[in-house]
């Protein structure tokens, strides 16, 4: 009995959870009409492939998603290499100045990100790059996230005795960092990889400001226009809401295992 | 040489490294936090000359009607989705953690709103409480209650928004309890069945106060992104053309701080008021961490 009311109210929770998914999949598959009757429809129907390519005429989708994606990689790999090169240097070494610069990236790191956002449209403004990818992938590549987390995660998880072996070898700082470091912090990698990954799919209040030309943004500015532009047609306007989900849920689920402890453990440590 | 100049040598693989970091960080975000106080003093909109006006933003922005209206709203929001967010995910994270079974499919079910744009959720939660067909006034018509004017009433509007923060970040808090929770000692529970408590008084007198840390840093966490809200109203109600573009809907009743800066620097072009209310938004958001950092220890005390 206990078992049955426990599992009962966790189903609700998860039900919460998901059904604005649900929800957005039935809008998507059937006609605004069939979904506004009362009472509305509620499972799926067959006019998904209408309402997409419905979407698809009224605002171009593919060219935002091409953006998206390319913006993702590049950041997700530019922060892997370059975060993960300072963490191993801030984990391992002693260095003059390495307490302050920690220290003034802990302090940058607590500042709210609106602070900046005029004066980082200006330089971009200075160096011809609004309207540009470039505007959204150089800034991103400084993660000071990335690297406090990287350098907490080379300290438990790479013991000093493997370094000392390498460096009575001979072998320098950029041959450990490749040839001992980079294959041992593998899962650490694949954390900030997925996380810098949704973060750059979802990030929207800096590319709204930097990408002022329509035609080149990336998808979730498309997906806000979308609102704007077809605030009647809800079942087309879900099928773009799909469309800007579905690619990030399917990949989430399929890494989510260990995402999952890897996001929750910063916080209880 | 000096013994100091030798490490600075020596260390020269080790600067190389963190380079690209802080050549990128003192150009896109030191250089501009420190460009924007420099900025809050003059009037600038961008292309013509700046003008040193001292202190005349920050006194404008203390007679700003609708900047304290933007405060007010940020607060009431907060408040309406912080509370309920966190108190849900402790009863969800004490559910979870008498089970074994399914937890698995339940941690992946209950993280995934989290994953999800702030956008997509938005369009879709603007759907569900339409007033007219939103599913949600069709199902209290449904059971014989009134639809409520969602979009429209400014209470309603607050109540949205926050809802659609507490669907966002509910699991993940849970998520981070439940962490916490099952790094409790067994014999902490064992001892207190000893001394007659029951699964309650146990979860009251032993979980929450060793959870403490825990419940620290979410409301921290809560706190400060709570208080930068600005996606969620603006994509809720950006073509509100009733009022004007990014005015927070009806009434002004979802303007949020962030989204009065966004407004004033981006819409208006108004750098200089813009910085001054980026830098005062900032501020208000350390008052009320510093605030909950404070009550939340001393409660625990």
């Amino acid at each position: 009995m206990r078992k049955i009311l426990l599992h009962g109210s966790l189903g609700v929770a998860v039900l919460l959870s998901l059904f604005p998914f649900y929800w957005t999949v039935v809008m998507a598959t059937n006609t605004t009409q069939d979904v506004f009757r009362n009472p509305p429809k509620l499972t799926i129907g067959p006019h998904l492939a209408d309402n997409v390519q419905k979407v698809l005429q009224s605002v171009d989708l593919i060219a935002p998603i091409v953006n998206t994606v390319l913006v993702a990689i590049a950041t997700t790999v530019l922060v892997l290499f370059f975060d993960s090169l300072a963490a191993f240097a801030f984990a391992k070494y002693d260095f003059p100045g390495r307490k302050v610069l920690f220290g003034l990236l802990l302090l940058m790191f607590m500042v709210p990100t609106q602070l900046a956002l005029i004066p980082q449209f200006v330089i971009m403004a200075e160096l011809g790059w609004v309207g540009t990818l470039k505007a959204l992938v150089v800034p991103a590549a400084a993660n000071a996230f990335g690297i406090f987390w990287m350098r907490q995660y080379i300290s438990s998880a790479v013991p000093d005795e493997m370094l000392d072996a390498a460096k009575l070898d001979g072998a320098g700082f950029f041959r450990i960092y490749r040839s001992v470091i980079l294959p041992v912090i593998r899962p650490g990698l694949a954390f900030l990889g997925i996380f810098t990954f949704i973060a750059a799919w979802n990030d929207y209040v800096w590319p709204l400001i930097v990408l002022l030309d329509p035609n080149k943004v990336t998808l979730q500015v498309a997906l806000s226009q979308l609102n704007v532009g077809l605030k009647q047609d809800y079942s087309v306007l879900m099928a773009g809401a799909l469309i800007g989900v579905l690619p990030l849920v399917v990949m989430f689920v399929l890494f989510a295992r260990n995402f999952i402890g890897d996001a929750v453990k910063g916080a209880v440590k | 040489m000096t013994a100091r100049a030798r490490a600075l040598r020596s260390a020269w693989p080790q600067y190389l490294a963190i380079s690209p970091f802080y050549l990128l960080f003192t150009v896109f975000l030191l250089g501009p936090t420190l460009f924007s106080l420099y900025l809050a003093f003059h009037r600038w909109d961008g292309i013509g000359e700046m003008q040193y006006v001292g202190l005349d933003q920050f006194r404008f922005l203390i007679e700003d009607q609708t900047f304290w209206l933007s405060v007010r709203n940020t607060l009431i929001i907060w408040v309406l989705s912080t509370v309920p967010m966190l108190l849900l995910a402790l009863v969800l994270a004490a559910l979870l953690n008498s089970t074994k079974r399914l937890v698995g499919f339940y941690r992946v079910a209950l993280f995934i709103p989290n994953i999800t744009s702030v956008v997509a959720v938005a369009i879709v939660f603007g759907a569900l409480f339409a007033t007219n067909s939103g599913l949600v006034n069709i199902t209290l018509q449904g059971i014989g209650l009134p639809g409520v004017p969602w979009l429209t009433d400014p209470w309603a509007i607050k109540i949205v928004i926050a809802m659609l923060m507490t669907w966002q970040w509910t699991g993940y808090n849970a998520l981070i309890y439940l962490a916490g929770m099952q790094s409790i000692p067994s014999e902490l529970y064992e001892a207190a069945k000893i001394d007659g408590a029951g699964p309650v008084r146990a979860f009251f007198s032993v979980t929450v106060p060793m959870l403490r840390p825990i419940i620290l840093f979410t409301v921290v966490v809560s706190t400060i992104t709570g208080m930068q809200s600005f996606t969620e109203p603006q994509v809720l109600f950006g073509n509100n053309s009733a009022v004007n573009a990014n005015s927070g809907g009806p009434g002004q009743a979802g303007l949020t701080m962030v989204l009065y800066f966004y407004r004033t620097a981006f819409g208006q072009n108004d750098y200089g008021y813009g910085a001054a209310i980026a830098w005062a938004v900032f501020l208000i958001v350390m008052v009320f961490t510093i605030l909950n950092w404070r009550l939340v220890q001393r409660r625990a005390d």
